[in-house]
């Protein structure tokens, strides 16, 4: 493995291990410290007030699925922009065009989404 | 080094993981996770040869590209899917959706 | 054994364990979590593989936005049933089929006489750009297409008929 390319990777290793030690020295620490008594009371939604009703698992409605969708789009988009702003300049005109037809392809999709009134928050 | 078919019995182990899912689990998501699986099974096939074979040049990281980005295209549509589907049958189990079954 | 070849074990082993918790778990949003660690664990893979552009990627769109969705339609496509079955009776045939599966991939993987270069290496930045803008240039505008219709369809098949 080439020197520079190594050394570049163990900055974001000490990182990603420095952030997974700190959430596991977290926990540990509060299973060690924090005194559990587990009761049937403490395992509903609400400690205090009325007692809940059916299920614990509310239901999200449909309408985040299609933001979350259009978020997903959109960053994909986003994946294809960071080599084209890196090389765009080098590659003339040409490539230029073709990352404005594809966003112009996608703007279509968002604009059809706001047609049929997906975007609007009912 | 690390060996080239050591990256490929790593994707190897991890593409039957994600066949197992599909032929074991019901429910309609998890089966798409399984096949969420299979593919990053198959990229990491296509990057390792990449990198390791004699005049693939990067022709396989063009190609996981273009795979995951369907892959998330793939993803979308099948979600959809379920979602009609749980409306309509209020199941989301594909055992279950068998109205077309002989 | 090398820094490399050690990260490379235990990344390998994260993607495994990640991979069997999808497949095994009992609860559907664990699966979805291991789904997660998998996910993130091959990004590592695709470093050690001098993939950066490719890492970045699965970490993006993969650890950004699909498990996400998997989480959301899990949430919204809640059974009802109880107790809750996951798995269908067909696991012991799949177990034979996937374990045989990956016996013929590891022996033929093994088998193979690759045509290997001198040393792995990857591809600048910059130089798979130009090539994805101009090689790859077909293949660029028919996935933004591909995404075009992803989109329409999510909107017209997911969306609650409007009454």
């Amino acid at each position: 493995m080439p020197g520079e390319y190594a050394i570049n990777y163990t900055a974001v290793l000490v990182a990603a291990g420095l952030g997974g030690g700190l959430v596991a020295f977290l926990f540990i620490i509060s299973y060690l410290l924090a005194p559990h008594h587990y009761s049937e009371e403490k395992a509903i939604s609400y400690e205090c007030g009325m007692l809940p009703m059916g299920r614990f698992w509310s239901q999200i409605h449909v309408r985040y699925y299609i933001f979350a969708i259009l978020f997903m789009i959109f960053d994909v988009e986003t994946v294809f922009l960071y080599p084209w702003a890196v090389t765009f300049v080098s590659l003339g005109p040409a490539a230029f065009f073709e990352m404005v037809i594809f966003i112009l392809v996608l703007l279509f999709g968002l604009a059809y989404a706001w047609k049929k009134g997906a975007l609007a928050w009912r | 080094m690390i060996p080239l078919e050591h990256f490929l019995t790593l994707s190897g182990i991890l593409f039957s993981l994600g066949l197992f899912g599909v032929l074991a689990r019901r429910n309609a998501v998890l089966i798409l996770m399984s096949i969420e699986l299979m593919l990053n099974a198959v990229n990491i096939n296509l990057v390792a040869f990449s990198a390791y074979l004699v005049s693939t040049e990067f022709v396989g990281q063009v190609f996981a590209l273009f795979v995951i980005v369907v892959a998330a295209a793939e993803v979308g549509l099948a979600l959809s899917i379920i979602i009609a589907i749980y409306r309509s049958r209020a199941t989301s189990n594909v055992d279950e959706v068998d109205l077309m079954k002989w | 054994m090398t820094g490399a070849q050690f990260l490379f074990y235990a990344l390998g082993l994260a993607t495994v364990m990640g991979g069997l918790g999808v497949v095994l778990s009992r609860n559907v949003v664990h699966s979805a979590l291991a789904l997660l660690l998998s996910l993130i664990a091959v990004a590592g893979i695709y470093v050690l593989l001098y993939a950066e552009f490719l890492a970045l990627v699965q970490v993006l769109i993969y650890g950004g936005a699909i498990v996400i969705l998997l989480l959301f339609v899990l949430m919204l496509t809640r059974s009802g049933e109880s107790p809750l079955v996951l798995d269908n009776p067909q696991k012991p045939v799949a177990l034979v089929v996937s374990l045989l599966f990956m016996a013929i991939a590891i022996v033929s993987f093994f088998l193979t006489r690759w045509k290997l270069a001198q040393a792995p290496r990857g591809v600048d930045f910059s130089v798979l750009g130009g090539s994805l803008f101009q090689d790859w240039v077909l293949p660029f505008e028919v996935a933004s297409l591909v995404l075009l219709v992803a989109l329409m369809g999510a909107i017209i098949i997911a969306r609650e008929s409007p009454q």
